[in-house]
């Protein structure tokens, strides 16, 4: 192709995303296509992979396809085995998919689909692709070492410290939010609970097939869990009809989380074969091949959104969450926009995988593209719900009132019109008792992707089938995050406790098995709880909680990240991290110092806590309790990545002035036989 | 169109381990059955039970 007719096409995409972009942007007071949505991210993903992801892989990383990565050099057939660029990228963008860039922006949605959208694009392009492009490159020169063994090199002490303990503290919010989303979804709708019940004894009987009957057949152990899971959603339609059996599985939040908090201990004790492996298999399969459905249903049905591109609550009096878009929408949405917690896979598994330097750029920078991609998808989701539909099911009661009436009363009172009569129609077409109060962003997200389904196969005469069919995608995925995160935390647990006492740290022991899950399971479980019990519907504090939480991970990553470029000697182009990192620091900074000391007792936690010191409730004591214990969480976490930040600080300032030898710990050059190869 | 297939069956079987089943056979002269998956398991469990799925 010609250089001109290059620039030209690169002219068009730039000229038809521009074109998006200010109709996303400009429209007010009438509905757009959810395509403009669809068309503005793929002209910015495509912009933003040719030229900014060219740039910082020539010009700040220089990537070096000559050089022999760890799964060359190291290549032993178990963890460190060079693959196919396509088969990393899958892999990759599997295990960074994950619930949060569905449920992010479904929450953000309260301030209408513009600024989600908007951060979702940026966020993406300048910041979390990066992240995980650069540290999945540092790790690749690094032997594959993790975020934490990074920071406590090229930081020192107290960067591998601070990151060890922020990826606890993470892990801990992270579950407690997940299961919180769990239960909310699940709570008196014996349709899902039966679903998602059954995919426990699924999940058991796939490990034994897998091990007994049909040895390392793992897809087709999936799709035959899967036909099963398909089972137990139609079961599960039977089980809602039957007045028998339907008191058995319709259950209130507290007992939910207790089953919950119970299958989270049996799923980190067990043996991985029989139920965290096969559950992941399952979850997986589900996941694609949902992700990629979803993909095609909004492109087939080609949605309009019904809501506005900024709702009043703008103003930070939200009832999703409270706080104003900044800096509420920049933690809300971590995973679709920029997350800390990709680093830890960045400098997981993948970097063990990659064959040669140069495909760090398409598996870290790409599979993030994707990832930002089911955000912008669950962005459609939720924007094609009416707003007063959106606000009845995601409000707590706490805020617009236990009766359907008063919640009706409230919401149309805000300016988005809804009546008890259409939000009962509706559950009845999902197959839900009720859709009021069901906070968290998974059951909105429901209902919008159920539309979707129905719109572009089989009717409204199937949306409840659809409703429950995402109600178990998500829910499926979100207890594999958690039993994944219960064990991946023991561990941590066992490796940091193992110091103190050496048995502990033994990870086949198993009085430390125990004890150090209930530890775990004990830490998340706690949040959870208080998310059920809390009045304003426990998202309020625990989501901008584990956004806080996440993106200060990314903080972390960022630093270690600024450092080694600096060290690099490419401070000119230290920039390209420090500018997401400084974007960073100010919202989690600003967004912890609003949670702590807002004086809006919807806002924060201290504030709330004495506006209950006076209350006569019986649960008075534990909510001031739980405040002030919230308050400390994140003033500790704050304090913390302030103190890395201080280290980062003074090396480089050590390392720019000369005073420190600007030396990387980077692995030895050796010479990649993958690039003779293909030069013979 | 054969090629894509080919990754993406590829993509899948390493998603979902079936590759690294093979390699572990390859690696140790051993034809599948129940022992050699549940050695299989055995090695690979600690590895498996430390990667984070993310949120």
């Amino acid at each position: 192709m010609s250089r001109a007719l290059r620039i030209l096409i690169w002219l068009m995409v730039t000229l038809v995303g521009v074109l998006a972009l200010s109709r996303i942007a400009l429209d007010r007071g009438e509905q757009i296509s959810a395509m403009w949505l669809v068309v503005a991210a793929g002209c910015t993903y495509a912009i933003g992979y040719r030229f900014y992801s060219k740039f910082v892989a020539t010009k700040v990383l220089v990537l070096d396809g000559q050089r022999a990565t760890p799964s060359e050099r190291l290549e032993n057939g178990r963890d460190f085995v060079p693959t196919n660029k396509w088969v990393v990228f899958g892999h990759h963008f599997a295990a960074i998919a994950g619930p949060g860039p569905l449920v992010g922006p479904v929450l953000a949605m309260q301030f209408g689909y513009l600024p989600g959208t908007l951060w979702i694009l940026a966020g993406a392009v300048l910041g979390g692709c990066v992240q995980d492009f650069v540290i999945l490159l540092f790790s690749v020169r690094r032997d594959g070492k993790s975020l934490t063994e990074m920071a406590r090199e090229e930081i020192g002490k107290v960067g591998g410290f601070v990151a060890y303990v922020a990826v606890i503290g993470i892990v801990v919010i992270l579950l407690a939010v997940c299961a919180l989303i769990v239960v909310n979804a699940l709570k008196a709708s014996p349709w899902g609970a039966f679903t998602i019940a059954m995919t426990i004894p699924i999940a058991l009987l796939m490990g034994l097939y897998l091990r007994r009957i049909r040895p390392g057949k793992v897809l087709e152990t999936s799709l035959l869990g899967f036909v099963l899971v398909i089972l137990a959603i139609f079961g599960g339609q039977w089980v809602s009809q039957s007045s028998s059996v339907a008191p058995i599985f319709t259950l209130t939040a507290p007992a939910l989380a207790l089953w919950i908090i119970l299958y989270g201990y049996a799923a980190s004790a067990a043996p991985v074969w029989l139920l965290l492996a096969p559950r992941d298999y399952l979850s997986t399969f589900v996941k694609l091949g949902t992700i990629a459905m979803l993909a095609l249903g909004i492109l087939a049905v080609r949605p309009t959104l019904q809501m506005p591109a900024l709702t009043r609550f703008v103003d930070g009096t939200g009832p999703v969450f409270a706080g104003k878009i900044f800096p509420f929408a920049f933690i809300t949405i971590a995973c679709g926009a920029i997350s800390g917690f990709h680093a830890l896979i960045s400098s997981g598994t993948t970097p063990k995988l990659i064959r040669r330097e140069t495909e760090t750029r398409m598996v870290g920078y790409g599979a993030m593209l994707a990832e930002s991609l089911v955000a912008i998808m669950a962005t459609v989701a939720a924007g094609m719900l009416q707003p007063g539909t959106y606000f009845a099911i995601s409000s707590p009661a706490g805020i617009v009132g236990q009766a359907p009436e008063a919640a009706v009363a409230t919401i149309s009172n805000w300016g988005f019109p809804i009546t008890a009569a259409g939000m009962h129609s509706l559950a009845q077409a999902v197959g839900e008792q009720t859709l009021f109060n069901r906070t968290g962003g998974a059951p909105a997200f429901a209902v919008g992707m159920a539309q979707i389904f129905a719109n572009s196969l089989g009717g409204q005469t199937v949306m409840a089938i659809w409703y429950h069919f995402a109600i178990m995608f998500e829910a499926l995925f979100i207890l594999t995050v958690l039993d994944a995160g219960t064990r991946v935390g023991r561990f941590m647990v066992q490796e940091a406790l193992g110091h103190v006492w050496e048995p502990i740290g033994r990870t086949s022991w198993y009085p430390s098995i125990l004890g150090t899950s209930a530890l775990m399971v004990g830490a998340w479980g706690y949040f959870l709880w208080q998310g059920i019990k809390d009045p304003l519907g426990g998202i309020n504090s625990l989501w901008p909680l584990f956004g806080i939480c996440n993106q200060l991970l990314a903080a972390v990553a960022l630093c270690v990240a600024t450092t080694i470029i600096i060290k690099m000697g490419k401070a000119r182009f230290a920039a390209v991290t420090v500018v997401p990192l400084a974007w960073l620091v100010a919202v989690t900074f600003t967004a912890s110092w609003h949670k702590i000391f807002d004086p809006s007792p919807r806002l924060g936690f201290l504030a709330h806590a004495q506006q209950l010191v006076n209350s006569q409730a019986n649960d008075a004591a534990r909510l001031i309790f739980n405040d002030r214990l919230d308050a400390v969480v994140t003033g500790v976490l704050i304090v913390m990545v302030a103190l890395i930040l201080m280290e980062s600080g003074f090396e480089w300032i050590r390392v720019l002035s000369g005073k420190k030898e600007a030396r990387v710990k980077e692995a030895p050059f050796v010479p990649s036989r993958f690039q003779a190869e293909e030069q013979a | 169109m054969k090629r894509m297939v080919q990754i993406v069956m590829a993509t899948l079987r390493e998603i979902f381990d079936e590759s690294a089943y093979a390699r572990f056979l390859l690696r140790n002269g051993m034809r599948s059955s129940r022992a050699a998956y549940a050695a299989f398991l055995r090695e690979n469990e600690a590895a498996r039970a430390r990667r984070p799925r993310c949120c």
